[in-house]
């Protein structure tokens, strides 16, 4: 049974403009130790669909099972116990941690709301987390400001480790930090994976940083998953024309002044294109993709990909 | 290239504020229609060091050089009246954030025509006329109903067009690009960085490259200076430093990045870390890097090391480097 099993996902919202169909149709899962990379650009939906996930925002329909347990429709009382094995780390440090409180507070505060231990217990605990995360040990008393960026992400971690969990959902933990310390965060979320037996939903919109980091990769393009599969099959023979492009578009001193970007801009996903939602900027789009929607196919391992070319994409 | 006479020549810049020196004896060159980028992570000066050369400091800064030259004409000590005439027309920058650079309540054409009736003279028709021209130059679709549009009606990549268009009205001989593709999408990015190497060709420019990104660097520089808590650390032709860099911070800033690591997985072990951060750098009487170098002696801590040219045209601030090529190099290739 997967830890994480999501069915035909999808999360609308209704705005001034008409309807946003942020997520449309997403399915996937996650296995027990098992990191998934989730990339595309602003506005394909990874991000609603992170929260959608820990029921931060309501699905519209389809399904969320966690450990064998349907909690898509759960009411938010129900879902209390589980956040607690269902955890986020945000791509913004600071902006998710609170200026007042000191870092003993912050930590203590999801112990206390989940009713763990006395003050002792959870005074240890913190200590415990804070040590793992590779925090100096007075950092209990000091306060975020006092922190860089990267000693932030790593409380903002911390916090999101403390009750155990089984499943991390990491939104551009490393967007906003400068390459030495990525390289440092990186690691020690690798680390902590393997130490505790983790499992992740890696948020990213760099490709470079998903394929140092996950065993699978979901391509999602305004809504939708374009393309999945192992890690490597998925550098070494993507067959979307968009994750050929993205990943074409990751900038390579190997390719001197030479790009062959996709022309055009990334839809709105208020005005979703019909057919596939691609084929406005595809540059092997045809008729038959402006007026059918291609499903996935299956190839082998778990390699799948909704394209009505990706026959002839493969010779 | 070293024959041709520099469009831009910066020695010993220094920037002052009252307790503090973030950019600190900082030299470099930037040749007529030679691309150059300045790499660091934040807090190295390299944004400043832009500012400087717009004579856009912020209150309480100053600044100092040896020389401070473009096209031959001293920059320093110019008056506001003066730096009207060089920013523009001879220098002109292009800003990360286009939506907050740009006026919210002005048209995309009013925008780009106020530069180029200030500087040129021209009527409103034949202002309007260049900016369609301007638009289109920048590979905006559609430019005579574009002009009309306020820049909320644009997306990031389009309004990142427009200051360029804004940049280029007055064909500068410099433009200053900082961090020009940050908030942008990979796919926008890409646009967006061919554009600017296609005007840097088309009008003959030099374009400097603020930069974090070591990928968009290695693919669009021709030489490269990198910088450190305000400091020059190395500095070399593109293709060489990526090759096998010779300063510990660049060969720890190229190990640490798995875009240049390319292919490897956390399955084949940890990614090279730096240890510390920058903030380490305050204060510092020598090298800035000391704290977090794995190779620091103690000479290092007592003055800033000196520049030294390794080979022809790659300079490095690194006395380590210097004493032992070989280890240096061989570190550097086996990381790579």
């Amino acid at each position: 049974m997967s830890l994480l099993a999501v069915s035909d996902l999808h999360t609308h919202f209704h705005t001034a403009r008409g309807l946003l169909r942020a997520v449309d149709g997403v399915s996937f899962t996650v296995e027990r130790g098992e990191s998934v990379g989730l990339v595309g650009e602003s506005g394909c939906g990874k991000s609603t669909l992170g929260k959608t996930l820990l029921r931060l925002v309501d699905r519209t329909a389809g399904t969320i099972q966690f450990d064998g347990q349907e909690i898509g429709a759960l009411p938010q009382r129900a879902v209390r116990p589980l956040r607690r094995r269902m955890q986020m780390i945000f791509q913004d440090p600071f902006g998710s941690l609170n200026p007042r409180q000191s870092i003993g507070q912050i930590l203590t505060a999801p112990l206390v709301v989940h009713g763990r231990g006395d003050r002792r217990e959870r005074r240890r605990r913190v200590g415990e987390i804070i040590d793992l995360v590779g925090l100096p040990a007075g950092a209990i008393d000091r306060y975020p400001h006092e922190f860089s960026g990267g000693q932030r992400q790593r409380i903002g971690i911390a916090r999101a480790l403390i009750l155990n969990p089984d499943l991390v959902i990491c939104d551009e933990p490393v967007s906003a930090l400068d390459l030495s310390i990525q390289a440092q965060i990186l690691n020690l979320l690798v680390d902590l994976k393997r130490d505790l037996g983790l499992s992740y939903l890696f948020i990213s919109h760099d490709l470079s940083v998903v394929r140092f980091f996950a065993d699978r990769v979901l391509v999602m393009y305004l809504g939708r998953v374009v393309e999945a599969a192992d890690g490597p099959d998925l550098w070494q023979n993507p067959l979307h024309p968009y994750t050929r492009a993205l990943i074409a578009a990751i900038p390579d001193p190997a390719r001197r002044k030479h790009a062959a970007p996709l022309t055009g801009e990334l839809p709105s996903p208020e005005d979703v294109p019909g057919g596939c939602r691609f084929h406005p900027r595809c540059p092997i789009a045809t008729a038959r993709c402006a007026a059918e929607e291609p499903q996935p196919l299956v190839f082998s391992h778990g390699h799948s990909v909704a394209c009505h070319h990706v026959g002839g994409l493969q010779s | 290239m070293t024959s041709i006479a520099p469009l831009l020549e910066v020695e010993r810049l220094t920037i002052r504020f009252r307790h503090s020196e973030p950019v600190r004896d900082l030299s470099f060159r930037v040749h007529p229609g030679e691309t150059v980028a300045l790499v660091g992570e934040s807090g190295s000066g390299k944004s400043l060091t832009a500012l400087a050369l717009m004579g856009l400091l912020p209150r309480g800064a100053r600044a100092g050089a040896a020389r401070l030259a473009f096209d031959g004409d001293d920059l320093r000590g110019l008056d506001l009246c003066a730096w009207r005439g060089v920013r523009g027309r001879q220098i002109a920058m292009v800003f990360q954030e286009p939506m907050t650079s740009l006026n919210p309540v002005l048209t995309v054409g009013r925008q780009i025509t106020e530069a180029v009736r200030h500087h040129e003279g021209l009527s409103a028709r034949a202002a309007r006329v260049r900016a369609v021209e301007l638009l289109d130059l920048v590979r905006i679709a559609d430019p005579h109903r574009r002009v009309d549009d306020y820049p909320h009606r644009l997306s990031g990549g389009m309004r990142q067009r427009v200051m360029i268009a804004i940049a280029v009205a007055c064909r500068p001989k410099l433009l200053i690009a900082d961090e020009p593709t940050t908030a942008l999408d990979v796919t926008i990015q890409a646009q967006v960085l061919d554009l600017l190497d296609q005007l840097r060709r088309d009008l003959s420019m030099g374009l400097i490259l603020i930069t974090h990104d070591l990928g968009v660097v290695g693919q669009w520089a021709d030489r490269v200076v990198v910088m450190y808590a305000g400091g020059k650390v190395e500095e070399a032709q593109a293709d060489a430093l990526f090759g096998g860099p010779l300063h510990p911070y660049t060969r720890g800033l190229l190990a640490a990045s798995p875009q240049i690591e390319g292919g490897r997985t956390y399955h084949d072990g940890p990614l090279r870390e730096i240890p510390g951060s920058i903030a380490s750098a305050a204060g510092e009487p020598g090298c800035g890097f000391a704290p977090r170098c794995a190779y620091v002696r103690p000479a290092c801590r007592l003055a800033p090391p000196a520049v030294t040219e390794a080979a022809p045209g790659w300079l490095v601030a690194c006395p380590v480097t210097r004493a032992q090529p070989q280890e240096a190099s061989r570190v550097a290739t086996g990381s790579l």
